[in-house]
């Protein structure tokens, strides 16, 4: 007898009250869209100036977003004592180790922030120092801070931390703050003045992914805190879930209801192979590896020989000590391990070591064996217990799928090798993925919104803050932004009157966001409309592009827009933000091939091969492209690559004022 | 056992169909993990004080903080779809285990 509510035999009615259409009109200083870290950090930012805020979040704000789970390394925190490079200096050699494709404005605010957000964080209860001496005399702990770091054991610019309560800590604060949490409520646009794309963002609309009831914000600024898309390359429902790396949630909203207000962005043109992309990749940092999380784990092949690693001149390293130090020649290093899926290793002078590049051709000579295996057991016990516990005990989304689970099921790490899987389907120490198996930013910095200094888009109070961000991205990033981003648009916010919202887009809106329940079952559901659109980017916007392909690829989403979108149909709240996610998806799939039709030159930064501009990283197109929505078509300009101008004359004055709003009120 | 007399027309079930799993006999029904999921998978249960239903198994992203925030500890668990699941070796003995 089906019981089960998803077998299709009994159809339990909905169990939440229905409220289709009943619209909520809520007013205040500063609107925070999206509730993961950027958000929250936002949104106290914000409350601590003095501002009236509310955040709009479509899951709970307690553990939304792709850091709600937790985080492990509290990455380029520059700004904390036992740190041996300076937040302009780590800022540059970020930018530089990626051709210039990184944004030096929300680096910079990262690397000279992260460590002043980190003591905020630990102030709201956050445990972020081996005060217990757990690991006393290690080599990555500093005695007078008590701070534990990662990679660079002479350099520490990364901390671990123990982050998995964090989230709930921060929406802890939120509450004493005075901070109004709406949870699950899907945003569905910006507002803007006179309703006209181009002008000052007003608001924003939302929708109840429980109740289906419309909600209207009016906001004197507006803070963009969602994160990047995932399902644009791949998408399978039958093998998703544990195999993305961002939550199969983010959907990119931010970025489709910014375009369509006429907001600026770039870099949208980089797309890069990644296993977190693959539908049958591992769960992350489940399986035996020597990167992130898992660094600087030796890794031995099916007889027990240990796989040697070498610095970033390929000279063999003796000890498990020098994969945290710099190599003769290096002043710091920014990480370690390597990685198969980047084209471009980063430069020399920062890069970590890694496992030799050529173990491939050794496994073909009969040298190494598969299966390889990550030799938890054989490390030294200060190493191991890093590893295997405040990083993947901590680490976003490990510390219950991969810490839980496996130790349940009687792994030991004092006994065991986790298996690795990258030498079965390839090379490399990742698990190796197919060309179209591409993800937009899941590895590395990727295209976003385009900000200034007071991380303001070119919308009038329009403000943006972590992943969303062009060229930047993690969890400290995430925190960091938050907190500038949150500070900026209170101090702006003060000067404005309450702004008024147009109706006629109001009612548009609403028109479009309830279309969907007046669809019959005969049109695609939400998943296959997904799985189409990744198809057409799978094979017309992959590894290898041309004029041809994107034209196609452009039309063929255009086509999917006109004919099979409208048709896809909700039966309860929770499906109509599903089929509006995949709307924002397909806004998404279009500013992206937008972006490759306009860039007529290859570039190994961006992952981007135009077979019809064979000529790699030719001076002229040494630029950010530019794009935004311009009525039916894409406008395009450029800006130079350093556009930001000095670090320091820009972000000082701002971040002075911002600490003197904050500590005036709270 | 006996073979069932009466068979039903049932669809496919979606898979991964079994995300997590909740032990009924530590489960009081609370619902905390129907409000910290991330992706909203769960439903109450109609009937109160019985786990959640699982009601879009398929959207799971394997988080766990339904398992973390969960105040009543082995109520529930994770459960790895089969091609999720690694292997490993136990050093010394050189024996073979799975997840």
């Amino acid at each position: 007898m089906p019981t089960a509510a998803n077998t299709g035999g009994q159809w339990l009615r909905w169990p939440y009250a229905l409220r289709w259409r009943h619209q909520r009109d809520l007013d205040c200083d500063v609107l925070v869209l999206g509730g993961g870290i950027a958000g929250v950090w936002a949104a106290i930012a914000a409350a601590r100036c003095g501002a009236r805020v509310i955040i709009l979040e479509k899951a709970a704000t307690e553990r939304s977003g792709a850091g709600g789970a937790g985080v492990d390394h509290w990455q380029w925190a520059a700004d904390n004592p036992a740190s041996a490079v300076t937040p302009a200096e780590f800022t540059q050699a970020l930018i530089d180790n990626q051709g210039g494709w990184r944004s030096g404005i929300s680096t910079f605010i990262q690397c000279a922030s992260a460590y002043e957000t980190l003591l905020e964080q630990e102030a709201y209860g956050g445990k972020v120092r081996d005060d217990e001496g757990e690991f006393a005399g290690a080599d990555f702990r500093d005695p007078a801070s008590r701070l534990l770091f990662a990679y660079d054991y002479t350099n520490r610019t990364v901390i671990r931390v123990w982050g998995h309560d964090y989230k709930p800590l921060l929406r802890e604060q939120c509450r004493r703050l005075g901070v109004r949490v709406f949870d699950r409520v899907a945003v569905t646009s910006l507002l803007t003045e006179g309703g006209r794309a181009g002008a000052r963002v007003v608001g924003a609309t939302g929708v109840h992914a429980r109740s289906g009831a419309f909600v209207v914000v009016r906001a004197k600024a507006t803070i963009l805190a969602t994160n990047r898309p995932q399902r644009i390359w791949t998408f399978s429902s039958e093998l998703r879930g544990i195999s993305t790396f961002r939550p199969p949630s983010c959907s990119g909203t931010g970025y489709a209801i910014a375009w369509r207000a006429g907001a600026e962005f770039t870099m949208m043109e980089k797309s890069m192979r990644s296993p977190f992309g693959s539908p049958y990749s591992f769960p992350p940092y489940g399986s035996g590896n020597a990167i992130n999380t898992w660094y600087p784990c030796t890794i031995v092949d099916a007889r027990g020989k240990e796989v040697p690693w070498v610095d970033a001149w390929d000279r063999p390293l003796e000890s498990i000590a020098q994969r945290c130090r710099p190599a003769p020649g290096q002043k710091f290093i920014i990480m370690g391990g390597g990685s198969s899926s980047h084209p471009h290793p980063g430069l020399p002078e920062y890069r970590g070591p890694r496992l030799i590049p050529d173990l491939e051709a050794r496994i073909r000579n009969g040298e190494f064996t598969p299966p390889f295996y990550a030799d938890l057991a054989g490390m030294p016990a200060m190493e191991r217990r890093a590893i295997w516990g405040i990083m993947v005990g901590n680490e976003g989304k490990t510390r219950i799928p991969v810490m839980q689970t496996y130790t349940r099921s009687g792994f030991d790490p004092e006994l065991d090798m986790l298996q690795t899987y990258d030498f079965l389907r390839g090379s490399g120490m990742r698990e190796p993925v197919l060309p179209q198996e591409r993800t937009f930013g899941d590895q590395g910095v990727c295209g976003g919104m385009l900000v200034d200094w007071d991380l303001q888009s070119n919308l009038p109070g329009l403000y943006g803050a972590g992943d969303l961000l062009f060229g930047g991205q993690d969890h400290s990033h995430a925190a960091c932004t938050g907190r500038y981003a949150g500070a900026r648009a209170a101090l702006a916010a003060r000067a404005l009157a309450a702004p008024a919202v147009a109706d006629a887009q109001l009612q548009a809106e609403k028109a479009r966001v309830y279309a969907p329940l007046a669809q019959s079952a005969e049109g695609p559901d939400w998943k296959e409309l997904n799985a189409g659109i990744a198809r057409v980017m799978q094979n017309y916007c992959s590894e290898m592009k041309n004029a041809e392909l994107l034209a196609l690829g452009r039309n063929w989403l255009e086509d999917l827009q006109a004919n099979e979108a409208p048709r896809v149909g909700a039966a309860n709240p929770h499906q109509l933000m599903r089929v509006l996610e995949v709307h924002d998806i397909l806004t998404c799939a279009r500013m992206i091939v937008a972006a490759c039709e306009a860039r007529k030159a290859s570039c190994t930064h961006l992952h981007f091969e135009r077979l019809d501009y064979p000529e790699v990283d030719p001076p002229a197109w040494h630029k950010w492209l530019v794009t935004r929505r311009a009525g039916d078509g894409v406008a395009v300009s450029d800006r130079p690559i350093a556009f930001w101008g000095d670090f320091d004359t820009h972000y000082r004055p701002r971040h002075e004022q911002n600490l003197r709003a904050m500590d005036a009120s709270g | 056992m006996t073979d069932p007399e009466i068979a039903y027309a049932v669809p496919n079930r979606v898979t991964p169909g079994n995300p997590v799993l909740f032990d009924p006999a530590i489960c009081d029904g609370c619902n905390r993990c129907v409000t910290v999921c991330p992706e909203d998978v769960f439903i109450p249960n109609p009937v109160k004080g019985k786990p959640p239903l699982v009601l879009h198994p398929d959207e799971c992203w394997y988080c766990g903080p339904c398992v973390e925030d969960c105040p009543r500890p082995g109520a529930i668990r994770l459960n790895h779809p089969l091609q999720q699941r690694v292997r490993y070796k136990r050093k010394a003995t050189g024996e073979h285990f799975r997840v």
